[in-house]
């Protein structure tokens, strides 16, 4: 080969200058869209996916953003994320406190989504998990404080399973019942209803993506109680009473009650009269 | 080249100002047209087409889909449901019988804001501008999906001005006539066709779909042109002309077969002495060559 001419070892050059200034500049593009992306695809924490919908990371990459999943929502739950809000834009989200989720039997969201970034797999709608559903604030719920509200108990899909309410002792009165709503995560499918519902102007009890609702025991932990039942019987073998040093006036009963102080005063704990059971004899109060 | 600030003149004095902007007045309908289907269920309550171009359902049996953001979310590691797979092959075998960058010249709504640019930019006689490669728009192809695989998500679409533009006119603007405006602005006084023909990785990826396409134009009565330069001057892509303008001598075949044409027209529309044409590329009467220009095909 003859060596190339002063012309053409100047084009080179600048044909090879434009093609690394353009490489870089696109990775300078590139990087800043890393960064960008990181900080756009956050999804904040009252927003939640439609049911079905695969975990966040993954959904990231399957949803074409197409909302085809909006337009078949009979109710207006969903919505497209637009540019500036802060959800990913263009992904479908609905607000619990704005418009539940109406758990269709048919789920037309599923049904519409042509990516599978709305699982069709999910063909019972109970079995949907959009998010969990937390009773946040105990100071203002009207149940904590003993009153009857009941509203998230009773509007809930899932009543009875999802959310019960659970009879619990008043130490305000002394006399009346607590009737406290607890979330069940075997059960609530996060649709919303109960935090669209609540009678306060600002929910107590809130739904959040499952992420930040649950937390996880660690894989080695075995409850003792559960492990005993599944065996049908004590894993100590014999079951042997313990014995234990107790003070004077009490016994121990390890299949149920556990520590259980004998009866040395005859009435009842708590008197009609609060005043009352606070001016007994101190020994008989056993303290 | 000469400077020409109002290209097509001539052909209006000599065609009639509607024969002279022809084609121009079929895309804008085409473009409007089909956004108009696409509108006239959230305006109308008559469901046409649902969705957006990303991915659509049309009279609620046709699934019509993006090839380029199914291939970012393949990128990403998701392998779809068989409803998004089907609407991207139709959608790749229409492009490529009309032509991969028909998308940008019909259908693409961006392609209204960057045309209105650049005429404003011949209009005023702005000449000034960056200069950014052709090729750049290749590269940034390849980084989207590069990028869809190292992150698993669709990052592009953080920032894709495409299905944007169409998503916002369908499901609500937010701040994307900022994003109108700032693309407006770039190509009006940063870099002349700065974004559609340069940096777009959508209209590159809709070129390579070009490379067979049957449907051309041709400078059929290249023998006819007076070398008043308004095509040169109104072409998205003027790279792509020469070779079939001025390729007589060398042998080369009347028809463009560059893959970056996007099959606009507006070449047939503003010249006054009727030289282009659309033809089919494997219409012998046409053609006298078959060779396929590879600058335009190599990144
Ligand atoms: S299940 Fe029904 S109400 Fe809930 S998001 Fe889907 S379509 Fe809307
Ligand atoms: S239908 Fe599926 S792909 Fe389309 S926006 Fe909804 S979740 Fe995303
Ligand atoms: S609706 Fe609200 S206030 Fe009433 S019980 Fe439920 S969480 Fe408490
Ligand atoms: S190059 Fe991109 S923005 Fe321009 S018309 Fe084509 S797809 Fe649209």
């Amino acid at each position: 080969m003859t060596e190339p001419s002063n012309k053409a070892r100047i084009s080179r050059r600048y044909f090879l200058t434009r093609l690394a200034s353009s490489a870089c500049g696109v990775a300078l593009l590139g990087t800043g869209l890393l960064i960008y992306s990181r900080q756009a695809s956050s999804l904040p924490a009252m927003a939640l996916r439609p049911p079905g919908a695969l975990p966040e990371a993954d959904f990231l990459g399957a949803c074409v953003r197409c909302g085809l999943c909006v337009r078949d929502c009979p109710y207006d739950t969903l919505k497209l994320a637009r540019l500036g809000e802060d959800v990913a834009t263009g992904t479908p989200y609905f607000t619990a406190r704005h418009i539940p989720c109406e758990m269709c039997e048919d789920i037309p969201c599923v049904v519409a989504c042509p990516t599978g970034a709305l699982e069709k797999s999910l063909t019972d709608i109970d079995d949907s998990r959009m998010g969990l559903a937390v009773l946040v604030d105990q100071e203002t719920c009207l149940n904590f404080l003993g009153l009857r509200c009941d509203v998230c108990f009773r509007v809930c899909p899932l009543i009875n399973k999802a959310i019960t309410l659970e009879p619990r002792h008043n130490p305000r009165t002394g006399k009346h019942t607590l009737f406290i709503p607890v979330v069940h995560s075997d059960a609530c499918t996060g649709c919303g209803k109960c935090e669209k519902a609540c009678v306060l102007p600002e929910a107590a009890i809130k739904v959040f993506p499952q992420r930040m609702a649950k937390g996880q025991a660690a894989e080695h932990y075995r409850l003792g109680w559960e492990e005993k039942q599944k065996a049908g019987g004590s894993l100590v073998s014999p079951d042997k009473e313990h014995q234990y040093t107790l003070p004077e006036g009490y016994r121990y009963d390890y299949e149920g009650q556990g520590l259980i102080k004998e009866e040395i005063n005859k009435g009842t704990p708590f008197a009609d009269n609060p005043l009352d059971t606070l001016s007994r004899p101190q020994q008989e109060r056993g303290q | 080249m000469n400077s020409v600030t109002r290209p097509g003149a001539e052909a209006v004095a000599s065609k009639g100002w509607l024969a002279a902007n022809k084609w121009l007045l079929l895309r804008r309908m085409t473009q409007f047209g089909v956004l108009l289907l696409f509108l006239s269920g959230p305006w109308l309550g008559v469901w046409i087409i649902k969705g957006n171009i990303a991915s659509s359902l049309t009279l609620d049996v046709l699934p019509l889909s993006d090839p380029f953001v199914l291939m970012q979310s393949l990128f990403a590691g998701h392998w779809p449901e068989t409803s998004v797979l089907i609407g991207a092959a139709i959608i790749l075998v229409f492009y490529f019988l009309v032509g991969g960058r028909v998308y940008c010249g019909w259908i693409c709504p961006v392609n209204v804001i960057t045309d209105a640019a650049a005429w404003l930019r011949l209009r005023l006689g702005i000449k000034t501008g960056a200069r950014i490669p052709r090729q750049s728009r290749y590269w940034i192809l390849g980084m989207t999906f590069v990028i869809a695989a190292l992150t698993g998500g669709l990052v592009w679409e953080l920032v894709n001005p495409v299905t944007m533009l169409y998503r916002g006119l369908i499901f609500g603007m937010g701040m994307v006539w900022w994003l109108v405006l700032a693309l407006f602005l770039f190509d009006l006084l940063v870099s002349p066709r700065g974004w559609c023909s340069h940096l777009c990785p959508m209209g590159a990826f809709y070129s390579l779909l070009a490379l067979y396409t049957p449907v051309r134009v041709s400078a059929v009565s290249r023998e006819q042109c007076n070398d008043c330069m308004d095509c040169y001057a109104i072409c998205p892509e003027p790279q792509v002309i020469p070779p079939a303008l001025k390729g007589a001598d060398k042998g080369v075949g009347p028809r463009i077969t560059g893959i970056n044409c996007t099959n606009c027209a507006r070449c047939i529309d503003v010249c006054s002495k009727d030289v282009f044409k659309f033809t089919i590329r494997y219409d012998k009467r046409t053609d006298s060559y078959k060779k396929l220009d590879q600058s335009e095909v190599m990144p």
